[in-house]
């Protein structure tokens, strides 16, 4: 019996703009001038979010987040991509996408504010998940909302984003398994920004590419430039038609960077350098798409600065209500538990109440 | 004699037992470079070198099966899980094999293995950084569980969990990492795991507590004592499993009087635990009932409203004065 080759795998890489916004034009998925410029606003109210929550944080006004900055080309074009019964499962470093999918800009300043009322949608239809701190819990998750999907007889498909660290967790390697073998109509992107932390790409996988992963389990994939909001475009929309058409699931592997720090906790400067971020900086995704704009003539300064004014003024709006004094209740703790109804939680939360109007509502002691 | 905080004196200890042992290891995600997401184990890669401090990828069941297998061949793992709301994902790998091995093999087999983690609230931290969970370990025969309270006994427990033989998660109050210093011996100390200490010893009513509630612990004996002029004993567990059932039962039967006071969510916690020892041992002797000072049955709020949920000193105080009136 000769040795020899049983299979064999390629893994494509694409890009549709490149650094200078120059376009391939065999690729170009020469979308209507207004989703362009639907695509930028989005890109750019992100940016300012993101710009403005680092601001408050800094000041003592919001808790530790996990910055966005330089992935907006990613979930933002796969949010727009997606039909309204789709499912979008994100794990924490989606933010642009949330707000395409219909989250008010005042969630995630109230869920880093600390305040569960960050993770209530305006409405459940808009099949948003919530944040997933837990690294890799909500792949499988997903694989099970697209089983539904399809067992409820839906044309939908379920998106879910983890990031290249979250790729090391056992619940990407099962989740993904699942859909494949329930041929699940289900998309995850790896969004490989390059850092789990202060783990490089390079130490956590051996493999040449995040995106041969879903190779292992029969799914395809395809590398594309993350910064590349055109690019990813392109690549939804191809995993989405075969997802939807009974395929089963598609990986896209999103290639971008981390620019800013893990979260506000983190200081990036122990363990990676000011040069390998100015390089960064020069890929990131606003630039190339606005020097792309300009060239259709669609752009100029002139309009940057008027939409950068329009949505300054919607974040400052979104602050100024987040900061309005609430009144919400201290013990809605106990209304959360369960379903039914349990005396013990009853005499709990009398309990409690006793003792927060003792400490007279202040900040506790706790030593 | 240097005052450290209880990150300093943990690194300490680290230090001291990778020096002292070349089969103890570190592991574990962003603890080498990065130094830990707390900065405890800085300056352990520059030490002990990248095959010592090892970064991992990020897969905490990994992270703990692979010091089994370590422990197995006869090393002395010291894995980190980042926080304790990441730790459930290598509870498969813990109950089936870490707890397990020494008996499965009449003792052939031995796992010395020290899985620290940071736990606790009142950080206002994100979703899953801020619970108290060590009876969910405590109640797995084969699980040792220290929980330090300062800088001093943190260092001398971790060498005491290191030097063990068997599986110790080391649960670190995150609350007191930098939360006060401490006087740290300059020679290296060691304490028995499975000892409580007496941090100050009365006759009126006896105080129980462990990790992060020390604090108010002992601000609240103080306020009582010095409101009422009461002899306060206050005992520190150190550890939940093995549990000192000696140290609570003389004082108990000393003192007629106890209050437990636990981070943790009420049921099935460590006070129940100890209510029923004492109900076991000491019940004659009790003036009053046992009361418990616990976090509520509810899931940990967001760092929102997190802190009234949190144990207070005041709360404990309120029970210390209900329990010397019974
Ligand atoms: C199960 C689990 N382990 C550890 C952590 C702590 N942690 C939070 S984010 C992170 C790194 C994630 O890296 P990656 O998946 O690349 O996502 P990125 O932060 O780069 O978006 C770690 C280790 C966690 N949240 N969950
Ligand atoms: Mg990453």
């Amino acid at each position: 019996m000769p040795r020899k080759p049983v299979a064999k795998f390629t893994i494509d890489h694409l890009q549709v703009l490149d650094e200078h916004g120059v376009v391939d034009a065999k690729l170009d998925p020469k979308l209507p001038d207004e989703r362009l410029l639907e695509m930028y606003r989005w890109m750019r109210l992100a940016r300012e979010l993101d710009e403005r929550m680092l601001k408050l944080q800094r000041q003592g006004r919001l808790g530790t987040f996990p910055p966005n900055t330089g992935h907006e080309a990613v979930s933002i074009p796969v949010a727009m991509a997606m039909g309204p019964k789709d499912w979008f499962v994100g794990a924490f470093r989606e933010t642009g996408g949330r707000l395409v999918r219909g989250e008010p800009l005042t969630s995630p300043l109230y869920y880093y504010n600390g305040w569960e009322e960050g993770n209530i949608l305006p409405d459940p239809a808009l099949r948003i998940t919530p944040v997933s701190v837990v690294i890799g819990c909500q792949v499988p998750h997903a694989a099970g909302l697209a089983f539904a999907s399809r067992y409820q007889g839906e044309d939908a498909a379920t998106v879910c984003f983890i990031g290249d660290g979250g790729t090391s967790e056992g619940d990407f390697h099962e989740g993904l398994n699942f859909a494949a073998v329930w041929k699940a109509p289900m998309v995850c992107i790896v969004q490989n920004n390059q850092w789990a932390i202060s783990i490089p790409r390079s130490a956590q996988t051996a493999s040449q590419t995040m995106a041969q992963k879903a190779i292992a389990f029969g799914i395809p994939c395809v590398q594309v430039d993350g910064n590349d909001a055109l690019a990813m475009w392109v690549a939804i929309n191809e995993a989405l038609d075969h997802a939807r058409s009974g395929k089963g699931p598609y990986l896209i592997e999103a290639v971008t960077y981390r620019l800013m720090m893990h979260t506000t906790a983190d200081d990036p400067k122990k363990y990676r350098s000011e040069a390998e971020e100015k390089c960064a900086w020069e890929k990131e995704p606003l630039i190339r798409f606005r020097a792309y704009l300009a060239g259709k003539g669609l752009w100029d300064d002139g309009k940057e600065g008027a939409l950068i004014a329009e949505v300054k003024e919607q974040v400052d709006q979104a602050v100024r209500a987040f900061e309005a004094p609430v009144d919400w209740a201290q013990d809605t703790a106990f209304d959360h538990v369960y379903g039914t109804d349990h005396p013990h939680l009853h005499e709990q939360r009398a309990e409690f109440l006793a003792n927060v109007r003792f400490d007279g509502g202040k900040e506790a002691d706790h030593g | 004699m240097a005052k450290l905080t209880m990150v300093q004196a943990i690194n300490l200890a680290l230090t001291e037992e990778m020096e002292r042992d070349p089969g103890v290891l570190v592991l574990g995600e962003d603890v080498a470079q990065d130094g830990g997401v707390f900065r405890l184990t800085d300056g352990l890669l520059e030490k002990f070198g990248p095959g010592r401090v090892l970064d991992t990828p990020l897969a905490e069941s990994a992270i703990l099966g692979t010091s089994i297998g370590m422990a197995m061949a006869g090393l002395r793992p010291v894995c980190e899980m980042q926080f304790c709301g990441f730790s459930y994902l290598m509870m498969g790998q813990f109950e089936a094999h870490a707890t397990r091995m020494r008996a499965r093999t009449h003792g052939q087999v031995t796992l010395p293995l020290v899985i620290r983690m940071p736990y606790g609230g009142g950080v206002r931290a994100l979703e899953h950084h801020s619970e108290s969970r060590e009876v969910l370990w405590a109640h797995l025969p084969g699980a040792k569980v220290v929980l330090p309270s300062g800088p001093r006994n943190a260092r001398a427990l971790l060498a005491a969990a290191i030097r063990d033989p068997d599986p110790v998660v080391f649960m670190e109050p995150k609350h007191s990492y930098r939360a006060f210093r401490e006087e740290v011996p300059d020679e290296p100390e060691v304490l028995p795991i499975g000892k409580a200490q007496v941090v100050q010893s009365g006759t009126d009513v006896t105080l129980v507590s462990w990790g992060a509630m020390m604090r108010p612990t002992l601000k609240a004996a103080a306020e009582i004592t010095g409101k009422r002029g009461v002899s306060i004993e206050v005992i520190d567990l150190l550890s939940i499993a093995p549990l000192d059932a000696q140290a609570i039962t003389d004082s108990v039967r000393k003192t007629g009087r106890c209050v437990v006071v636990q981070e943790a969510p009420r049921s099935f916690g460590p006070s129940s635990e100890i209510t029923a020892l004492i109900n076991d041992k000491a019940f004659l002797y009790l003036e009053a009932p046992v009361a418990r000072v616990t976090g509520y049955d509810v899931v940990t709020p967001y760092f929102g409203r997190e802190k009234h949920y949190i144990p207070s000193a005041g709360r404990v105080a309120r029970a210390l004065e209900t329990t010397l009136d019974f």
